[in-house]
């Protein structure tokens, strides 16, 4: 019973990314599509971590946190580069 | 023990599909904004905390918790920085909205500077 | 299971790569790429390689485009098309 919560859980996360690449599709600027792709990323992560149990090996969450770290730092610099700061 | 672990995860994977759900169909670059990192936060908060709660025979408190952390750190942080840029790079309001205060702030010092 | 999360992450990894070759311009193709990058990472670590899926993670997603919009940065001075 707990595992089928935890895959119709995995399976909404997953309607989750579709929903956000559907405006990264869509969106008509740019901060559109950073948007999306945040979102993307953030749901990602939560699926990394599902894998990293369903599978029952640790080591995957390393994974989870060099991902949010690298994709942090892609999100802030496009923003710079909107600002034309960089 | 794994029962509670579930709902909450399941609480947590709804409250993602309701950020996407508004990344998807608010109107505007700040709304989509606002809907896609506080819902998305507390949902991967939720979701990581509720897997974390199911299989706790694991031990691995530790990486969960720092990666909580970093979510909690960095989101509202790439948020506020691609708002601001949004802002500045001259991507409008919905005709819905009705005050924009940090445009009238940069009237008011681009006067003060003349 | 498994096998559901790896198709609806390989539809959306083509779509992103159509996207990233029609798009006109040349920031959203950027933004196009990263996300091929991102779900490759996720698929490399749903077949059991984590550290693949970490190389692919730091260095396709981040590295390519921070070099990318940098790279923009210099050969365009100052025009933000849209």
């Amino acid at each position: 019973m707990a595992d089928l919560i935890y895959n119709i859980a995995a399976i909404v996360a997953l309607a989750g990314i579709v929903l956000s690449f559907a405006r990264l599709i869509l969106g008509p600027t740019i901060a559109d599509r950073a948007v999306a792709l945040d979102g993307m990323t953030i749901i990602s992560i939560s699926l990394i971590v599902f894998i990293a149990y369903y599978s029952n090996r640790v080591i995957y969450l390393d994974v989870a946190i060099v991902y949010g770290l690298i994709s942090f730092v892609g999100i802030v610099a496009i923003a710079r580069y909107l600002e034309r700061g960089i | 023990m794994e029962m509670l672990g579930a709902i909450v995860t399941l609480a947590g994977s709804i409250l993602l599909f309701l950020g996407a759900l508004g990344i998807l169909r608010m109107p505007d670059v700040y709304n989509r904004m606002q809907a896609g990192t506080k819902a998305t936060t507390l949902g991967s908060i939720l979701f990581l905390a509720g897997i974390s709660i199911g299989h706790y025979e694991c031990g691995c408190f530790g990486k969960i918790i720092i990666i909580i952390l970093f979510v909690i750190f960095t989101n509202p942080i790439s948020s506020n920085t691609l708002a601001r840029a949004a802002h500045f790079a001259g991507i409008g309001l919905t005709k819905r909205s009705v005050k924009d205060d940090l445009k009238d702030d940069d009237i008011e010092n681009r006067g003060e500077e003349k | 299971m498994i096998s559901i999360i790896i198709i609806v992450l390989g539809i959306i990894m083509i779509l992103a790569a159509f996207l990233a070759i029609r798009l006109k311009n040349l920031l959203s193709a950027i933004i196009s790429a990263g996300v091929i990058s991102l779900l490759a990472s996720v698929i490399y670590l749903l077949l059991a390689a984590p550290d693949v899926a970490m190389t692919e993670a730091a260095i396709g997603s981040g590295l390519t485009t921070i070099i990318f919009i940098f790279t923009l940065k210099k050969i365009r001075k100052g025009d933000l098309d849209d």
